[in-house]
């Protein structure tokens, strides 16, 4: 530190640094048994950051298009120095992202910190997994092998069975009506430019939010501490939890250079849309449970088409997550246990039919 | 007693803090950075982009004569007719995979394996080879001689 | 009385409608369609003289227009069997099996005729037939022997395109066997009757009837269709140079080639059979099971020596180029791209593969020269599979850097966040 005092001083005489720091440094962060879980959000961040930069790199060397982006790929992975090491990061990141990001959700919501007055944090950070996801599957068509391409191919098929906009929306989605070339200019459009602004200005507002409100504690312990403010635990976030931070970021750069090094991402075969699709085609993990849950309900049920049904219920409860604070009572007591219920109920089905997916063939 | 030990294990700690926390900063961006930066340097093989190679330069082959190259990850041939036109085409033969060669004395394209026969628009004309090889598209780029798939309609 | 009357008559009325209909159908279904009483009484005879509407209307003959009459004679029109069957009326019965030839010829000889139906139709089948075993002894009397119909079949006969087609190339071995392979009926000729049985075995059914390779060869491919005789003890070569050229060509410059005439052997049979032939493996050339060389060769002598320096550089490259896999194998596994070397394996196989056709030039020195050019190859690409394990190897050392950096700051970081908070 005392290395970069001299730098810190040159800085803060020109731009009053300690002025900008001023309001961090009387920021709290309370410290109780669960307050690991606050980790969460901190390391999405990280990974979004990581992959903003392994993208921008990628970027100088990948070719969208049909007959070019495989060939620019293996070309990175097989002829660009690390090219293999910055690829492998950028895929094994988004995994862990998406992971990073449910697990934040899972905590926020047993946590109970959607409540009053942070319903707009999860409004919020809802829709950021959403685009997250969206990052996910754009993402994966862009190497343009043939899993890749049967996936998207299966997953537009879905969004086009929405009544009503499902058509219009898929070939929206495909740039016309069948998975081609044009898809791939289109979800690289997404995926480098609209996704990475819209996303970027939600973490601001959602970081904002969070900055403004500070963290939130558990229902019963905030009773407690209400209680007896002495029992009241927390630690300064500046520069306590912030290295604290820094230490989960650099565990979670080890672990992707590990899984890189030691695992490399592979690149499938080129994409043909006239060979026919693979058989048991699944989607990535992160879409498992909505896939599965989509085989397992019927072809007819009563008069409507099963598909339809189960993507309009998937839409439905898409949009009832989004809304969940607002369905919590102010009087905590009442709505307590059926959300707590239903918390542990949505966590038991997305990972029992994640892995019923992943084992089912 | 006390007094004199005071100080010493508390800059016996800061050292071990500085180094630490200097060294690992250190070593570990540099650890970062090194691959980034080699990454930014272009590799030695220029990629011409997926569907494109170049096959050979003019002046390699003599006129009715035949050579194989590498197109993606098959065996292309690539022929300069007697007259004077050049000719690209897949070199895997359609009945067993094998590798096909030109015959300058039949002005055909011939595979070893079964006798099969191919014109020179590889059309399968004798012999078990159930489908035509796949023609693609050539063109001259300067002295490169460059082939590339044709174009999808 | 009038009740009872009342009561009966809607069930007359209702039977004269029936009447009435039945003559409209009759008459509608007769209406635009000649009179074929043979058909029609046909369907209904059991056994050998049944044939339907149905069966004959799969029949080429049916679909062009010809009928019962063109073949058999008679009068279709009539239903009364004696006037149907007059031989007035230019019924010829049952065709006797030595006039079968003679009948069908006399279509399908006559280029003229022919040329109304399909005019790019051979008409040389009976000339061709003539020279078969089967037209050589129908000629002397023996009515054993297989005539038009007992291959293309009749009532149902199809072009051999459609692959229900008895002559179908998939079809045609299965149709030899309904007599070759019957023991009994083939006993006084004194051949052989095992050679579907051997045939079944055979890579050549494999491709044509498994895989669906129409390029590959069935009975008639081999000894001909309508002039089908064995191709000559001295010709056999010739026969299989059709698809298997090379192998020919180097056969015929070769010393087995001149040895094996003067000895009347049949050539490529002498080592690879006839109709049951094997895929060929190195085994071949070796001595234990499998092995040709040594049914006529002694072992020592000049020709052994060759055979084992020819076997040992096949085994060699094979060898080579079965580590270089797995080397490349093992790279790929651990994350590492050799595309490259993998399509440079398919060079080192080309070359085996060649290597093992210049066999059939008993030159050792041929032989040696594809096996070295392979031996050349497959090891560059076992050394880049091994350069690819090296590579990896360096990528996980960098890691290990990496990651003792990582565990650096991070002790720096802990040891820090104690002090501030001690």
């Amino acid at each position: 530190m005392t290395v970069f005092a001299p730098l810190i001083r040159w800085l803060d005489e020109r731009l009053d640094l300690d002025g900008l720091i001023a309001p961090f440094k009387h920021k709290t962060v309370p410290t109780h048994r669960l307050s690991y879980w606050y980790f969460f959000g901190g390391i999405t961040l990280f990974l979004f950051i990581i992959q903003v930069l392994t993208g921008i790199l990628l970027l100088l060397y990948y070719r969208p298009g049909a007959n070019e982006a495989y060939e620019s790929v293996q070309y990175i992975v097989t002829r660009v120095q690390f090219g293999w090491l910055i690829r492998s990061i950028h895929a094994w990141a988004a995994n862990l992202m998406i992971f990073t990001a449910f697990v934040h959700m899972f905590s926020v919501l047993f946590l109970k910190a959607y409540r009053k007055p942070r319903e707009l944090t999860w409004v919020s950070g809802v829709i950021l997994l959403y685009l997250v996801m969206g990052f996910g599957f754009s993402g994966y068509l862009l190497p343009w092998n043939t899993l890749a391409f049967f996936a998207t191919k299966v997953g537009t098929e879905m969004a086009g069975q929405v009544p009503l906009i499902g058509r219009p929306m898929m070939i929206f989605l495909r740039g016309g009506p069948e998975v081609t070339g044009a898809t791939l200019t289109r979800f690289f459009g997404f995926h480098v430019a609209v996704l990475p602004g819209l996303v970027t200005v939600l973490i601001a507002v959602h970081l904002f939010f969070v900055q403004r409100q500070g963290m939130s504690v558990p229902p019963k312990l905030e009773a407690q501490w209400t209680a007896n403010p002495s029992a009241r635990r927390e630690m300064k976030f500046f520069p306590n939890f912030l290295l604290r931070e820094l230490m989960a970021w650099y565990v979670a750069m080890g672990v992707l250079g590990a899984l890189a090094a030691i695992f490399p991402w592979n690149l499938g075969v080129k994409a043909d849309p006239f060979v026919s699709a693979p058989a048991g085609i699944k989607p990535e993990w992160y879409f498992l449970f909505m896939f599965q849950t989509l085989k397992l309900i019927p072809s007819k049920v009563w008069f409507v088409d099963g598909e339809v049904l189960g993507i309009l219920g998937c839409s439905l409860a898409g949009l009832l997550w989004l809304l969940l604070p607002f369905f919590e009572s102010d009087r905590p007591e009442r709505t307590k246990t059926w959300i707590t219920g239903l918390s542990i109920f949505a966590l038991v089905y997305v990972v029992g039919m994640s892995v019923y997916g992943f084992l089912a063939q | 007693m006390c007094a004199d030990q005071g100080p010493q294990p508390e800059t016996s700690r800061r050292r071990a803090i500085e180094i630490f926390l200097g060294g690992g900063l250190l070593a570990s961006l540099a650890s970062f950075l090194y691959p980034v930066l080699r990454y930014f340097v272009p590799p030695a093989v220029i990629d011409l982009g997926g569907d494109e190679v170049v096959a050979a330069k003019v002046g390699d082959l003599t006129a009715n004569s035949g050579k194989i190259f590498r197109f993606g990850s098959r065996p292309g041939l690539l022929i300069l007719g007697s007259d004077g036109a050049y000719r690209a085409l897949s070199a895997t033969c359609t009945h067993l995979a094998c590798t096909v060669q030109y015959r300058p004395d039949l002005r055909e394209i011939w595979c070893a394996c079964h006798n099969g026969i191919y014109d020179l628009n590889g059309r399968n004309v004798s012999g078990p080879p159930p489908r035509p090889l796949t023609v693609f598209d050539v063109h001259l780029r300067g002295d490169e001689i460059v082939v590339s798939r044709k174009r999808e309609a | 009385m009038a009740s009872l009357r009342n009561k009966f008559r809607p069930l007359i009325a209702a039977r004269f409608a029936g009447l009435a209909g039945c003559i409209l159908l009759g008459a509608c279904l007769a209406f635009g369609q000649a009179a074929n009483s043979c058909l029609d009484c046909h369907s209904a005879q059991p056994g050998r003289l049944e044939v339907t509407p149905e069966t004959f209307s799969q029949d080429i003959h049916a679909q062009k227009g010809l009928t019962c009459v063109s073949c058999h004679g008679g009068d279709a029109s009539s239903y009364d069997p004696d006037q149907a069957m007059s031989r007035k009326a230019g019924w010829k019965g049952k065709i006797d099996r030595g006039q079968i030839p003679q009948l069908c010829a006399s279509c399908h000889s006559n280029p003229a005729y022919m040329r109304a139906y399909n005019p790019s139709l051979r008409t040389d089948q009976l000339d061709q037939y003539h020279t078969s075993m089967h037209g050589k002894r129908l000629a002397a009397g023996d009515t054993k022997v297989a005539v038009c119909t007992d291959c293309h079949s009749v009532h149902d006969l199809r072009p051999p395109s459609d692959p229900r087609s008895t002559v179908n190339p998939v079809n045609v071995a299965k149709t030899c066997s309904h007599c070759h392979s019957d023991a009994a009926y083939m006993k006084q000729y004194g051949i052989p009757t095992d050679q579907f049985a051997r045939y079944v075995t055979s890579v050549h059914h494999d491709a044509l009837a498994v895989r669906g390779d129409l390029s590959a060869p069935t009975c008639t491919t081999c000894h001909g269709n309508h002039g089908a005789l064995p191709p000559g003890v001295d010709k056999v070569q010739n026969v299989c140079a059709n698809c298997h050229a090379f192998q020919a060509q180097m056969y015929e410059k070769s010393s087995h080639f001149k040895a094996f005439q003067d000895k009347g052997l049949p050539g490529c049979v002498v080592c690879h059979s006839n109709h049951g032939i094997q895929l060929p493996s190195d085994a071949m050339l070796g001595t234990g099971p499998g092995g040709v060389c040594m049914k006529c060769h002694t072992a020592g002598d000049h020709c052994d020596r060759a055979r084992v320096e020819i076997l040992s550089n096949l085994t060699q490259l094979d060898g080579a180029i079965k580590n270089a896999d797995q080397a490349l194998r093992l790279a790929e596994s651990s994350g590492m791209e050799v595309s490259e070397a993998r399509l440079n394996q398919d060079q080192a196989l080309d070359l085996l593969t060649k290597a093992r056709v210049s066999v059939h030039s008993f030159q050792t020195v041929l032989v040696d020269q594809n096996t070295q050019a392979g031996m050349k190859i497959a090891a560059a690409n076992l050394k880049a599979g091994k350069d690819a394990m090296v590579e990896r190897n360096h990528r996980r050392i960098g890691l290990g850097i990496c990651l003792i950096a990582i565990a650096m700051m991070l002790v720096g970081l802990w040891l820090y966040i104690k002090k501030l908070e001690s």
